[in-house]
């Protein structure tokens, strides 16, 4: 199959139960977003892992460089004060 | 045992059919669907022959005529627009069928309300691409003309009433042809013409009397476990 008649790809994200957000499950080719998520849910909720799907074009996701890594991510490793760890966490909260 | 082996069969028999796609789907994720509604039904035969008496010897030691499908799902999957055709006739024919079964009082209602979502989305995924192959290019619309036109000769059968199955005939032929009909006209496909426009039947699946490609489906399907009998891995 040459790419031109590939079909395009779709980045699929599952909400595992209510209460939590989608997180990224994977990827997957379809022709358009209905059978996107048809086939989403045919490879990633099989065993129940979700309440909801996303997908999302992978063509549409801007995605940060590896070049820009260092400016990026490294100026946030040295401020601990940046961190809510002073924080005593109230007994009874789940998904913190 | 007759109407068990009935329902139990036609989910076994096409499970096996919808199998043979492994490997060879046109794309990955269509092979995974297809495997996943083989899967569902292979879970449906499970149950219900396991109703019916040991399930591993009435699905691997029957010879050809005890079986008791209708003679659509034993069908060879034939190409794409043939597979999905198949797979709209039933599971149009399937929904309605546990949905009475499910209300009723009989010892499938259990299993029934269980399945009928199911096959839910086995009827979903068959309506959707039998409007993209319709509705989609020249090609794809004669393809599946053609699997609509050779294997409408195998619905008559459906509607037969089966011993033991409290049913109302009737009305599941009718919600059939309503939902088979609706579907083709959205995706520009003729229904094939028949009495009543509804269909003329060719099969005796249910008396055992199978097409001839049904004797090397089952070949196939029973080969290692008469080879080696009782083999577990």
């Amino acid at each position: 199959m040459s790419s031109s008649t590939e079909w395009p790809l779709w980045e699929v994200f599952v909400r595992s139960r209510r209460g939590l957000s989608h997180t990224h499950a994977g990827s997957l080719h379809a022709p358009d977003a209905e059978m996107a998520l048809r086939n989403a849910r045919d490879l990633y909720t099989r065993r129940s892992e979700g309440v909801s799907i996303w997908v999302v074009p992978s063509a549409q996701v801007t995605a940060s460089s590896p070049d820009e890594k260092d400016s990026f991510f490294e100026p946030a490793g040295d401020k601990p004060y940046r961190h809510p760890t002073f924080y005593e966490i109230p007994e009874g909260v789940k998904h913190l | 045992m007759t109407a068990t082996l009935a329902l139990g069969d036609d989910a076994l028999v096409l499970s096996h059919r919808l199998g043979e796609w492994a490997g060879h789907a046109p794309v990955l994720e269509e092979e995974v669907a297809l495997a996943n509604i083989a899967l569902d039904l292979l879970g449906q035969a499970r149950l219900l022959l396991s109703m019916a008496g040991d399930e591993d010897e009435l699905a691997y030691l029957r010879e050809e005529r005890a079986f008791r499908n209708v003679q659509l799902v034993e069908q060879p999957n034939g190409d794409f627009a043939h597979t999905i055709t198949r797979q709209l006739y039933f599971s149009a024919y399937q929904r309605p069928l546990y949905e009475q079964l499910a209300s009723g009082g009989s010892a499938f209602a259990g299993l029934a309300a269980k399945a009928v979502k199911e096959v839910a989305y086995h009827q979903d995924h068959a309506e959707h691409w039998t409007l993209r192959l319709g509705d989609g290019t020249d090609e794809s619309h004669d393809r599946m003309q053609r699997g609509v036109d050779a294997l409408w000769r195998f619905t008559g059968e459906l509607f037969e009433p089966v011993e033991g199955l409290e049913i109302d005939w009737r009305s599941l032929r009718s919600d059939w042809l309503e939902s088979v009909s609706a579907v083709l006209d959205r995706a520009t496909l003729t229904l094939p013409a028949g009495p009543q426009s509804g269909a003329w039947t060719a099969g005796a699946g249910r008396q055992g009397i199978h097409t001839e490609p049904f004797g090397r489906m089952i070949a196939e399907m029973q080969h290692l476990h008469r080879s080696h009998p009782g083999a577990s891995w």
